[in-house]
């Protein structure tokens, strides 16, 4: 149904108002004057309108970096026609926002972009009601404009939405009634509306949690092990507390902070405590070398992930191929920061976690506490990436507050505890046979994929919180199942009649979680370059090799475009120079990416450079075409970088790639051109796409590599020393 | 602890603090500004470039009391909200950012090349910058704001 045809049907709808007072700002910590009004089928559990015109969305989500809050803006200025700027978005906050969950997975416009949507539709049509009794005229009769209600034939005869609610929240219930705008009528969706939030990046006002300042505030740094599970045997405390400005050492267990009045003090006595301290520790086994044979004759769970059984005929060729993906981090700019405040048996944390629920009751674990004494406040950090020290250092900061009480403590990890600590994302081994028959196509498909797990992140279980593994009585992780993420697109996409994955479950020696797009890096790594051989097996254009067993058209259009944007078919004239082409649709049900790397080489310094990459992507219905755009180029660059440069180096006694230049990440010079394609489809649904690109990169570069050099390069990182010249 | 006084942002702050304290602790704690960042506290990111003498420079291990002759600028000495410096406008115009935690680094390192060359060429662009890392793959646009830049600055000169 139509909006305009749903709204002449409805005759009226029931509206009440309570008078609780609107959303304040986060940044006292103090409980008065909040949204409390938990039951998220409500309207006002998700937007609210002030009496001087101004909307306060609420949203459960985390601003990571990639925009969400622009883009969820722009989905209710749509809805309720009013000026955007008339918009500020609250987020994540247990105090006022919904329980979202984590910001995951690139499913915040699904998710919470959806939600918002169907409330701000809601919120409009009540509105209307209202004016259309107040005005006297029929609801067809009216229309909106900046959020005021004006009659058609005479826009002087006219009400706006907050002289209608004169401060008083809108209280009607999210029935799914209310029709959202047809997308022919959209005038800000699909837009590129530049980011509110850079002005203050560029100008050094507070923009991060590693920002805030609160009264009083003193500083903290855990002193981590050289490994994990070593157990604290010494350590200096009379030096430590003699030196000036130091508070308070805390030691329980093997978990070790010091708290200064000064953060630089509280640094130096960090130094001190590293170089001094004594720990038992344990050896870090499989060694690296050993790493990938460990894995493969790992004896772990198993689980079949897909299996299609179809006729296997006229098998012409078959092969196989072992693909090997190292650990890698996620590698902020900004270690993970967070303050706590233990006062009046309340405590508020402040952090830049991905789920400030599930953090919220961890840390009631953590500290055996009810939830209700916990206010988690969701600030903006570093980019994240995915699960990284975040949750932890808040479990840190949470300790030593508990410790502390009235105190205002600001933890910020060290560059080494984050390159140390941090779960990685895991190393992955995958091998693919295949078979192509007498046509020229693919027949069947076996994957075997071993992965460690790609979540581990809180979720409500205080144990998963590294502190909580050090600390007196030690909690300890339940080592879970295969997790969903090892297999995310292992399966291929391709029209293969016979195809059987199988998912291996690895318990590795290092920390892991879930990395951007988790198991879909490797997996797409692996798929994508073996259809690379499979197509050169079978003497077919790579291109055409895919298109030969894809039926969906979105998938046909992205490979299009980037091939034509490339000028695939004349690709072999080029001297020295490769394309290799890579595809794949997030999930096997979200963002559809294709791309294109140019490589060059240099047979004399034996060096290849990546050149270029252009990529096309198809998301459904851009909310922010700028936004996704944005997204997908930082994707290709940062995959490209995970693919050239990094991989986790660790000994039997730690990790050790602890600075940059032990887990070197792409500068400047190394970065390609990148050009970005982005087809809108206004009519369909929008569809998560901050993963799309990772997989697709990383194979588009091995495939381009192979073209160039001959060599097939299967263990990633994908580096020149591995190329036969 | 000791009296020390710095010149930031074209003015004298006079503190009591350990002479020993590297720069981007004053500067975050003492003087409350936020755009020098800690990112790696070995001079290996960016995240804590500062004009010292107009020249682009870390501040994450210099101690305070080496630099109590040197002209110090942040990013909030260049311009504000509502008077930007022409490099911040282009960043913006660019949407040169995601997280935007090392556009300190990427923007002051941008102020110090164009005051030296107002017309720098890509590879001259990516050189100046190569100091400060970016993990979200910021860079392309990056260096189109620097461009941006560069020729707004022309057009003032």
């Amino acid at each position: 149904m139509k909006r305009k045809t749903f709204l002449k049907q409805t005759s009226s709808l029931l509206i009440s108002f309570n008078l609780f007072p609107l959303g304040s700002c986060f940044d006292t910590g103090n409980n008065n004057g909040l949204n409390l009004h938990g039951d998220p089928n409500t309207i006002n559990a998700w937007l609210q309108l002030n009496r001087q015109g101004k909307i306060t969305l609420f949203t459960g989500k985390m601003e990571l970096g990639q925009g969400i809050r622009i883009a969820l803006k722009q989905i209710a200025a749509e809805e309720l026609d009013v000026d955007i700027k008339r918009i500020n978005i609250i987020i994540a906050d247990t105090g006022q926002t919904p329980d979202e969950g984590y910001t995951v997975g690139s499913g915040s416009i699904e998710g919470s972009g959806m939600a918002i949507r169907q409330a701000a539709a809601e919120a409009r049509l009540l509105l209307l009601e209202q004016a259309s009794q107040k005005l006297q005229r029929s609801i067809r009769e009216l229309q909106v404009k900046d959020g005021v209600v004006q009659f058609i034939n005479d826009p002087t005869i006219s009400v706006s939405y907050w002289e209608l609610l004169k401060g008083r929240a809108l209280n009607g219930k999210i029935t799914g009634n209310a029709p959202p705008k047809d997308a022919r009528e959209y005038q800000l969706i699909g837009t590129s509306i530049p980011r509110d939030d850079i002005v203050n990046m560029v100008t050094g006002q507070s923009a991060y949690v590693h920002d805030i300042r609160l009264p009083g505030m003193i500083h903290a740094r855990v002193v981590r092990p050289p490994s994990y599970g070593a157990e604290l045997r010494s350590f200096p405390k009379s030096k430590i507390m003699a030196m000036d400005g130091v508070i308070d050492i805390i030691k329980n267990g093997s978990f070790l902070a010091v708290v200064a009045q000064e953060e630089y003090t509280a640094i130096k006595a960090w130094n001190i405590l590293r170089k001094e301290s004594t720990w038992n520790t344990k050896r870090l086994l499989p060694l690296q070398a050993n790493l990938f044979d460990d894995m493969l004759h790992y004896k772990g769970k198993q689980q079949i992930v897909e299996e299609i059984s179809g006729n296997q005929q006229n098998m012409m060729h078959q092969h196989e191929a072992l693909y090997k993906s190292p650990y890698h981090m996620h590698a902020s700019i900004g270690p993970s920061c967070a303050l706590a405040k233990w006062e009046s048996d309340q405590l508020t944390v402040w952090t830049h976690s991905q789920g400030v629920y599930p953090l919220r009751k961890s840390l009631a674990g953590l500290l055996n506490i009810p939830e209700q004494k916990i206010r988690v406040i969701g600030v903006p950090g570093a980019g994240c990436y995915g699960h990284n020290g975040a949750d932890d250092v808040a479990a840190d900061a949470t300790l030593i507050a508990y410790h502390l009480p009235g105190k205002a403590v600001r933890v910020q990890w060290m560059r080494e505890d984050e390159h140390m600590w941090e779960p990685y994302g895991s190393a992955m081994a995958i091998k693919i046979k295949g078979s192509i028959n007498n046509n020229g196509k693919m027949s069947a498909w076996h994957t075997d994929l071993w992965s460690d797990t790609h979540s581990t992140r809180p979720g409500g279980k205080a144990s998963h919180l590294l502190a909580a593994q050090y600390v007196e009585p030690k909690l300890t992780m339940e080592q879970g199942d295969i997790s969903g993420g090892a297999s995310r697109n292992a399966l291929p996409l391709y029209n293969i009649p016979t195809m059987k994955v199988v998912a291996h479950a690895y318990q590795g020696p290092l920390r892991t979680s879930a990395l951007r797009s988790l198991g879909a890096y490797a997996n797409i790594f692996a798929l994508e370059s073996f259809i690379d051989e499979l197509a050169f097996l079978a003497q077919r254009d790579p291109l055409h090799f895919r298109i030969d067993h894809i039926n969906d058209p979105r998938a046909l259009e992205v490979l299009r475009i980037v091939t034509e944007k490339t000028a695939w078919s004349t690709r072999t004239k080029k001297q020295d120079t490769g394309l290799g082409l890579a595809f794949a649709q997030y999930k096997n049900r979200a963002a559809y990416f294709a791309v294109v790397a140019e490589i060059t080489i240099d047979k004399a310094k034996k060096e290849f450079k990546v050149k270029k990459l252009t990529g096309a992507i198809d998301a459904g219905q851009a909310i922010n075409i700028d936004g996704l755009k944005n997204q997908t180029e930082g994707g290709m660059i940062q995959s490209a970088s995970w693919s050239l440069f990094e991989q986790v180096d660790y000994s039997d006694e730690g990790v050790s790639s602890n600075t940059w230049d032990s887990y070197p990440i792409m500068r400047f010079t190394a970065i390609p051109d990148i050009e970005v394609v982005v087809i809108n489809r206004p009519t369909e649904k929008p569809l998560g796409a901050g993963e799309a690109a990772q997989g697709p990169t990383v194979a588009a570069i091995a495939n381009a590599i192979f073209a160039a050099t001959g060599t097939r390069i299967r263990d990633l990182p994908l580096s020149s020393k591995k190329v036969n010249w | 602890m000791a009296k020390i006084t710095l010149f930031v942002n074209e003015k004298d702050h006079v503190l009591n603090i350990s002479p020993d304290t590297p720069l981007l602790y004053v500067l975050r704690n003492n003087l409350a500004l936020n755009a020098p960042k800690y990112g790696c506290g070995i001079e290996r990111c960016g995240s804590c470039m500062v004009l010292m003498d107009n020249e682009a420079m870390p501040s994450c291990i210099r101690p305070c009391s080496s630099l109590t002759q040197t002209k110090i600028i942040t990013l909030e000495g260049l311009g504000n909200p509502t008077n930007l410096h022409p490099v911040q406008a282009a960043f913006m115009e660019e949407q040169a950012a995601q997280c935007g935690y090392c556009l300190n680094g990427m923007i002051i390192s941008a102020k110090a090349l164009l005051d030296r060359n107002l017309d720098p060429s890509d590879t001259e662009i990516r050189a100046a910058l190569e100091r400060v890392l970016c993990r979200c793959g910021t860079h392309s646009r990056i260096v189109k704001a620097v461009k941006n830049a560069a020729k707004k600055m022309r057009l003032n000169a």
